[in-house]
């Protein structure tokens, strides 16, 4: 197989397999199957090098069309295979050159995947997005100095800088409210983190966001957190999930994700 | 009552909040995870992530496709 085929791997799980992996299609195509290892199990594809070796692979990577269906696959599998037990997702595109490879991980690893997937089990992954909220233009406040003797520029001016103020203000406003929500819900969460804002071209919102961040949460809490993203701010909020725990998974000993916090 | 968004011209309905199909900003929040989450490994693998900004790349990648929609 060497040269000819690569190993992809979606995720891994502790115990066997408790899904049907027949009905699954993964990246490229190709079905699933999997790889045990002591106590844990590895969710792999063999996938042609020709698409998946390194070179083919810095091109695909910009190609947003094969991104989108790679990383669609990917999710598919890792979504099945976390719904079935406990899971740790693999970054996109992590390829191996053989089973023997994979192998060798699970026992390199092991007590470091069992450690990262006791931290996520009976809990899921949220996401939540805020909005600064779009003030309604200000009706022009009164403006004592726009007089009949006020030149029509300067009237203009003072318009425009009230303006500029309101939009700061109700930026630094919404950027406090936001780390507000964001300490509140690490309150309830076992874990957080935040992805870097989108931007509104990405967002599909012309409102700037001012949060995206992601939640690890006990089952048992999910009410009460969703209770707490929804009501507590006057931002507009979106909240998305359940998410496999993809910003989660930091192995010990890997630097953990940006300013996570894991309790 | 008439539903005006079903008439309009694409170009005013992608100005108001739904600027893009869903499918794509789901994508965005799915590429969040998929590039800058997941295990990271490194060793063996055919191609070492570290060699490769895909944050950039898939930013890039799709503000590239909302520039070229009509």
């Amino acid at each position: 197989m060497t040269g000819e085929h690569g190993v992809y791997l979606y995720a891994v799980t502790r115990g066997a397999p408790r899904l049907c992996l027949d009905d699954l299609t993964g990246v490229a195509s190709r079905p699933v199957r999997v790889i045990e290892e002591g106590e844990l199990t590895a969710y792999v594809s063999d996938v042609p090098l020709t698409e998946f070796g390194e070179e083919p692979l810095r091109r695909s990577m910009e190609d947003l069309a094969w991104l989108e269906e790679t990383a669609r696959a990917h999710h598919r599998i890792v979504e099945a295979v976390a719904r079935s037990a406990p899971t740790a997702p693999v970054r996109l595109v992590t390829v191996y050159h053989d089973d023997a490879q994979v192998r060798e991980l699970l026992r390199e690893r092991h007590s470091d995947f069992l450690t990262v997937l006791a931290r996520v089990a009976d809990r899921r992954e949220w996401g939540v997005k805020a909005y600064a909220v779009q003030v309604p233009a200000q009706p022009a406040a009164p403006e004592p100095e726009t007089g009949p003797g006020t030149s029509p520029g300067r009237a203009y001016l003072q318009r425009r800088r009230t303006a500029l103020r309101g939009r700061e203000e109700m930026w630094r406003t919404a950027a406090a409210q936001a780390e507000k929500l964001h300490d509140a819900l690490t309150g309830i969460a076992a874990a957080s983190t935040r992805h870097r804002v989108q931007d509104p071209k990405l967002s599909g919102r012309e409102e700037p966001m001012v949060l995206n961040g992601a939640y690890l949460v006990d089952s048992a809490r999910e009410r009460e957190f969703a209770a707490l993203a929804r009501d507590m701010t006057d931002l507009e909020v979106e909240i998305t999930g359940p998410w496999a725990p993809y910003s989660f998974t930091a192995l010990p000993g890997e630097a953990a994700h940006d300013d996570s916090v894991a309790r | 009552m008439t539903t005006p968004s079903r008439v309009e011209p694409r170009g005013s309905r992608l100005a108001a909040e739904d600027r893009l199909p869903a499918e794509r900003v789901a994508l965005v929040d799915l590429l969040d995870r998929l590039l800058a989450g997941g295990v990271v490994l490194s060793g063996d693998i055919v191609l070492s992530i570290a060699d490769i900004d895909l944050v950039r790349i898939s930013l890039r990648a799709v503000i590239m496709s909302v520039r070229s929609e009509p």
